[in-house]
C-alpha cells in the first residue's frame, strides 16, 4: 500500500503554475493546471536540465523556460519533434491538500 | 411481519424511497421525522419559487392525503435528538422514545457558513430551505443584497432576486464563475449574461468581514478594503453532509455517513440515503444519484438484491437566459484531446473532451439543445471515431457517411446565420458570390459579412470554398500561433473594438482553438490586455516568461542575475557599497559591468532573490528591469556637467526620462540613449529612442537597434526644450505600446506603420500627443512600482520550495 505525504494546500500553487519540493535527491516540480489537476515531475528538462517549475503551464503541458521544449505533465514525454522523458511521480488532491506518494522518495534515492 | 421503520428527514431522497416502498406494496409502518415544519417538497424548485415562476404549493411533492393513504405518521417540525442502537430506539425532541426495526437516515446537508467575523449577525442567511427563500422574496427594488459564492446555488439566488429588482452583487473568490462545472470561456459568457441582467459580479474577491449595525448586517468588507453595503447577505459557498446525529450514535462517518452498495451503514439495522451519505469516497449534491440511492434503499428494505452504482453527472443552471451545461470530466490530460467550437457572434461555446475515441466530458454555453445527446455519448461510452470530424456540430450532422468540416458548411441551410454581427446568412453570401464576389474582400464589401468583429472570416471563406470549389484558394495570413487563425493585428483590433478585458474573453470572442492558449500566445495576450486596459485587467504572472514572473534573468544553470537600476548610469559610494555587501552576503560568483551602464550580479540562487532585493531596496535601489519587455536602460554621457563639448544636460535628461518611463511594459524591450553632443558617446543613435543634444535643442530619433539587426535611428523631430523632448519620447512609446505587435522592437513597428504616420501622431497633432501622454500616465499609475519591493514584502515565501522533504525518513 502506498503512503501519501501531505506537502501543501492546493492554493499554495498558483493556477497554471508550479512550486518545487525539495528532496534528498534534488527538486521535484509540482504543477497545478487550469483544471485544478496536480502533477509531480523531476524539476529538470531532458534537454539541458532547465528548471521546469519556472516554465509556462498550458493545457496539461509545461514549456521549459530555457529553450521552449514542451513537456507533457501526465507522461513526462517531450512533445513535438524533440525527444526525451522526465520522470513523473504520483500526486493527487484530497480535501484541498496536495499529496505525493511516499514511495517516490525511496525510488528517487535508488535512482 | 410488518417492519417498523423510522425515517429521519423528509427530504428529496427519503420521499423518493418511501414512494418506491409503497408502490411495491411493502409491508411497513413508517414514522417520518422532519426538522423543517413541513413534509416533502421539491427543494430544487425553490429557485423558480424565488424567481416568482412557481409558488410553494406547486412544489410540494407529498401532501397530507398521500401520508394518510400510506399510513405515514408525520412528525414535522420535530427533530430526532438521540439514537440508542443497542435498544433500537430513537428519542424525539419532546422526549418521546420510539422503537424501530429499521432506521433510515435522510438528514441531507447543512449549508457551510464561512466563519467570518459577523457571520452570526441578523440578516446573514444561507440558501437551503423555504425560510431562506421567503426571506429573499421579501426584498424589493430598494434593497441591496450581497451573495457570497458564484456557484450553482449562489447564482440562482442572485438571478432570482435580480428578477425582483433587487440590487445584487455576487462575490466569488475564484477567477471565474462556477469553476467546478465550467471552464474559463464558459464562465466568461455566463458572467456576461448575468451582468446583462443587472447583477454585479466580482471574481477573485476575498471576503474579510461582515459589518453590522445594531446586530444587523450592514455591509460586506473585502480584504482589499472595499465595502459592499447590503440589507441581506446570502452565503452560498457549499454544503457539508449533516452527520452530527449519526456520529453521536457511533456510526462510521467520514465526510458523510459511510454506506455500502446496499446503502447500509456500519449498523446493519440503519440505512442512509441522500446528501448525508458517503459512498466509495464520494459525497453527493445533485438529485440524480440520490434517486438511484432511494431505489436501492427501498429494495434493500424489501430484501431484494440491489446495488448503488455511481454514474456520470451533468449540471444545468436554472436561470433564464443562461443556457449552460456541463458533464463528465473536462480536465486536460495526456491522450485527451479537445474539440472546441466557438461562435462569438451568437455567444456559443462548446467543448468536448475526447479520450480514446470516447467523449468523456462536455461543456456548453449558449446553445445546449444537443446536451442530452452529448451526455448520452459520455454515459454510454459511445465510440465516436466515425463521426469525429463533425461531432461538435451535434446530432443533426451525423449522417451515415463521415463528413468533413467543409461538408458541414455545405450542409448548412441557406438561412443559417454566418456573420452574427451583421446578421448575414449563408444564402446572402452565396448570392453575392454568384454575382461575382469571388474573394473574401469582395464578399465583405458587398454583404458586410465578416466586416465587423471578423471572427466569422473562416466560415465565410469556407462558404466561398464550398461554392466556388477548386477556384478558391484559402488565403494564409500568419496567425499568432496554432491556437488561433487570427494575426497579432487582428487580435489587438478585437481587444480594443470589442472591449475584451480578460484572457477568457479573448479566447472566446476570437475563437481560440485551444482551451487556455500556449507559451507563445499567452505572453502576447497578457501584454495586449495590460496595455489596453491598465485599470480593468489584472496582470497574469502565469502568462509571463519566467524572467518577468520572477523579476530576474534566468541563467543556464537555473540561477538568476540581479541588476539594480542606476538612473542614467549615475551611482554613488553608498549604492556601490550595498552592491558589494550583497555580492559577499549571497556568494555572488560574478559581478559584471553591463553594456547598459550598470552592474549585474550573476548567479544568485532563486531562493535568495527576495532577501537580496530587500537589501538593495534598503540602500534605495529598485529593480533595473534587465529582464523585461519594458524600459531597460537610459544610457547617458557626462554632458554639460563635466565635458568641454557638452551642449545640454544629457545626464539630467537621461535620468528624467528613466524616472518617467521605468516600470512600463512594452511590446519588446525599450532602450534609450542621450548624448550631450553629436560625438555621441552614449551611442544614442542605435537606441530605440535616441536623443542627441545640440546647441539649439534636442534631436529626437527613433528606431535604432544594435542587436540582431543594426539600425541607425531616423530623425523624428527637433525640439527646443527638454520638457518637449520628454513629452515626445513618452508619446512615441505610448503609441508603440498601443499599436505594435508583441516582440516587435520600435524599428520593426516603424517599418510597418511608417515614420511619417508616427510623426503625425506624436508631433504634428498636439492634441493626440497630449492624449497619448495621459494614457501613459494612467498606465504608470498602476504599473510604475518596484516589483522587487513588492515581492520581497508580500510574496517572499513563493520563492521558497513549497515543501522540504529532505528530512523525511526515506526507507
Ligand atoms: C547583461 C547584458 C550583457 C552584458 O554583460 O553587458 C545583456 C545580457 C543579455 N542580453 Fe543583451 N545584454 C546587455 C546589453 C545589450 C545591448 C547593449 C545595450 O543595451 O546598449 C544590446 C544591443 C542593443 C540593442 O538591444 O539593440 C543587447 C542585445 C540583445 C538582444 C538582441 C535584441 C534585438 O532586438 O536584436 C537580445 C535578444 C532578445 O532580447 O531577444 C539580448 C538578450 C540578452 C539576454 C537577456 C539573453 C537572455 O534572454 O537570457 C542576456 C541575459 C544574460 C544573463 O544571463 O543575464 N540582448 N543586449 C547587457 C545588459 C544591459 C543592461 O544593463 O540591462
Ligand atoms: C435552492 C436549491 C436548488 C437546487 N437545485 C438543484 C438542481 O437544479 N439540480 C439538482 O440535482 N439538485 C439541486 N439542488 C440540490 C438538491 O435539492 C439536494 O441534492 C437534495 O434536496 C438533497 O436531498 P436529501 O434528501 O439528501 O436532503 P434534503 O432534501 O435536504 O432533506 C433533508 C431533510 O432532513 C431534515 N433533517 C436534518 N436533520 C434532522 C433531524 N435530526 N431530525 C429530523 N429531520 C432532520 C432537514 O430539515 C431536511 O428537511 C438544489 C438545492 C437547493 C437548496
Ligand atoms: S551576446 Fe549573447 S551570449 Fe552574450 S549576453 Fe547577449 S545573449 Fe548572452
Ligand atoms: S533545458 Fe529545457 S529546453 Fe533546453
Amino acid at each position: 500500500m502506498s503512503a501519501w505525504i501531505d506537502i501543501a494546500a492546493l492554493e499554495d500553487i498558483p493556477l497554471r503554475g508550479a512550486r518545487v519540493v525539495k528532496t534528498r535527491a534534488g527538486c521535484v516540480a509540482v504543477f497545478r493546471t487550469a483544471a485544478d489537476d496536480v502533477f509531480a515531475l523531476d524539476n529538470a528538462c531532458p534537454h539541458k536540465q532547465g528548471p521546469l517549475a519556472e516554465g509556462i503551464v498550458h493545457g496539461s503541458a509545461v514549456t521549459c523556460p530555457l529553450h521552449n521544449w514542451v513537456i507533457s505533465l501526465e507522461t513526462g514525454l517531450v512533445q513535438g519533434a524533440d525527444e526525451g522523458q522526465v520522470t513523473t511521480y504520483p500526486a493527487r488532491i484530497e480535501d484541498g491538500r496536495i499529496l505525493l506518494d511516499a514511495a517516490f522518495l525511496a525510488a528517487r534515492k535508488v535512482a | 411481519m410488518t417492519q417498523n421503520i423510522i425515517v429521519i428527514g423528509a427530504g428529496m431522497a427519503t420521499g423518493r424511497a418511501l414512494e418506491h416502498l409503497f408502490d411495491a406494496g411493502a409491508d411497513v409502518n413508517v414514522t417520518l421525522f422532519n426538522a423543517e415544519p413541513r413534509g416533502n417538497y421539491n427543494r430544487i424548485m425553490l429557485s423558480p419559487v424565488l424567481a416568482g415562476d412557481k409558488t410553494y404549493e406547486e412544489i410540494v411533492t407529498h401532501d397530507a392525503d398521500w401520508y394518510g393513504t400510506n399510513g405515514v405518521t408525520c412528525r414535522f417540525g420535530e427533530r430526532v435528538t438521540t439514537i440508542n442502537r443497542a435498544a433500537k430506539t430513537v428519542t424525539a425532541e419532546n422526549g418521546d422514545v420510539l422503537p424501530y426495526d429499521k432506521l433510515i437516515f435522510g438528514t441531507g446537508s447543512d449549508p457551510f457558513m464561512i466563519p467570518l467575523p459577523g457571520h452570526d449577525l441578523e440578516g446573514v442567511i444561507a440558501y437551503r430551505d423555504l425560510e431562506d427563500t421567503e426571506r429573499m422574496m421579501s426584498l424589493g427594488p430598494d434593497n441591496k443584497v450581497v451573495v457570497i459564492g458564484g456557484g450553482l446555488l449562489g447564482l440562482e439566488a442572485a438571478a432570482g432576486m435580480a428578477a425582483r429588482g433587487v440590487d445584487v452583487t455576487v462575490v466569488h473568490i475564484m477567477g471565474h464563475l462556477m469553476e467546478r462545472q465550467l471552464d474559463e470561456a464558459a464562465g466568461y459568457l455566463l458572467r456576461k449574461a448575468l451582468v446583462d441582467k443587472g447583477i454585479t459580479v466580482m471574481c477573485q474577491a476575498n471576503s474579510k468581514e461582515i459589518l453590522g449595525e445594531d446586530g444587523k448586517v450592514r455591509a460586506l468588507k473585502l480584504d482589499d478594503g472595499t465595502e459592499l453595503p447590503c440589507d441581506l447577505l446570502v452565503m452560498a459557498v457549499g454544503i457539508r453532509p449533516n452527520v452530527a446525529l449519526a456520529k453521536a450514535a457511533g456510526l462510521a462517518v467520514g465526510r458523510g455517513i459511510h454506506v455500502d452498495d446496499q446503502m447500509i451503514t456500519s449498523d446493519e439495522n440503519i440505512l442512509a440515503v441522500g446528501e448525508c451519505v458517503e459512498h466509495d469516497g464520494a459525497v453527493f449534491g445533485l438529485v440524480a444519484p440520490l434517486y438511484d440511492q432511494a431505489k436501492v434503499v427501498a429494495q434493500t428494505l424489501m430484501g431484494e438484491d440491489a446495488a448503488f452504482v455511481q454514474k456520470e453527472l451533468s449540471t444545468k443552471l436554472k436561470v433564464t437566459g443562461c443556457d449552460l451545461f456541463s458533464a463528465g470530466d473536462f480536465a486536460d490530460g495526456e491522450g485527451r484531446e479537445d474539440i472546441v467550437f466557438r461562435d462569438p457572434g451568437r455567444g456559443v461555446y462548446r467543448r468536448l473532451v475526447i479520450e480514446g475515441d470516447k467523449v468523456i466530458g462536455a461543456v456548453m454555453y449558449g446553445d445546449t439543445a444537443d446536451s442530452n445527446w452529448f451526455f448520452g455519448l459520455i454515459r454510454d461510452k459511445t465510440d465516436i471515431a466515425e463521426m469525429r470530424e463533425t461531432l461538435i456540430f451535434g446530432p443533426a450532422y451525423q449522417g451515415g457517411t463521415p463528413m468533413d468540416p467543409l461538408a458541414a458548411v455545405a450542409a448548412l441551410p441557406r438561412d443559417a446565420e454566418i456573420c452574427g454581427c451583421n446578421g448575414i446568412c449563408k444564402g446572402t453570401i452565396q448570392d453575392a458570390i454568384a454575382d461575382g464576389a469571388t474573394d473574401l474582400g469582395a464578399v465583405r464589401a458587398v454583404t458586410k459579412a465578416s466586416g465587423s468583429c471578423g471572427t466569422c472570416t473562416g466560415l465565410v471563406e469556407q462558404v466561398l470554398a464550398v461554392t466556388l470549389g477548386d477556384d478558391f484558394v484559402l488565403p494564409t495570413a500568419q496567425p499568432i500561433c496554432g491556437c488561433t487563425d487570427l494575426t497579432h493585428e487582428d487580435v489587438r483590433r478585437m481587444i480594443k473594438s470589442q472591449e475584451l478585458k480578460s484572457m477568457a474573453a479573448v479566447w472566446q470572442e476570437c475563437a481560440w482553438k485551444t482551451v487556455d492558449g500556449c507559451h507563445v500566445c499567452r505572453p502576447a495576450l497578457n501584454y495586449y490586455l495590460i496595455a489596453d486596459w491598465p485599470l480593468e485587467y489584472l496582470d497574469d504572472p502565469q502568462s509571463r516568461f519566467i524572467n518577468e514572473r520572477k523579476h530576474a534573468n534566468i541563467q543556464k544553470d537555473g540561477t538568476f542575475s540581479v541588476v539594480p537600476r542606476m538612473w542614467g548610469g549615475i551611482t554613488n559610494a553608498n549604492e556601490l557599497r550595498a552592491i558589494a555587501d550583497a555580492a559577499d552576503k549571497y556568494n555572488v560568483p560574478t559581478v559584471k559591468v553591463t553594456g547598459g551602464q550598470r552592474i549585474d550580479l550573476l548567479g544568485v540562487r532563486g531562493e535568495d532573490l527576495p532577501s537580496i532585493w530587500a537589501d538593495l531596496n534598503a540602500a534605495g535601489m529598485v529593480s533595473g528591469h534587465a529582464y523585461s519587455k519594458g524600459l531597460r536602460t537610459v544610457k547617458t554621457c557626462v554632458g554639460t556637467d563635466h565635458c568641454r563639448f557638452g551642449t545640454q544636460d544629457s545626464t539630467g535628461l537621461g535620468i528624467r526620462l528613466e524616472k518617467a518611463l521605468w516600470g512600463s511594459w512594452t511590446p519588446h524591450k525599450v532602450k534609450l540613449g542621450v548624448s550631450g553632443c553629436p560625438r555621441n558617446c552614449a551611442e544614442a543613435t542605435c537606441k530605440d529612442v535616441g536623443i542627441v543634444c545640440v546647441d539649439s535643442g534636442f534631436q529626437v530619433g527613433i528606431g535604432g537597434a544594435a542587436g540582431m539587426d543594426l539600425k541607425e535611428i531616423e530623425p523624428l523631430a527637433q525640439v527646443p526644450s527638454e520638457a518637449e523632448a520628454v513629452e515626445l519620447t513618452i508619446a512615441v512609446i505610448q503609441l508603440y505600446r498601443e499599436n505594435a505587435k508583441y516582440l516587435d522592437r520600435i524599428y520593426k513597428f516603424m517599418a510597418k506603420v511608417g515614420l511619417d504616420w508616427i510623426r503625425e501622431q506624436v508631433f504634428d497633432n498636439v492634441e493626440n500627443r497630449k492624449a497619448l501622454i495621459a494614457r501613459f500616465d494612467l498606465s504608470q499609475s498602476v504599473y510604475q512600482k518596484d516589483p522587487w519591493a513588492e515581492h520581497a514584502q508580500e510574496q517572499a515565501d513563493t520563492y521558497q520550495p513549497v515543501a522540504n522533504l529532505t528530512l523525511e525518513a526515506a526507507e
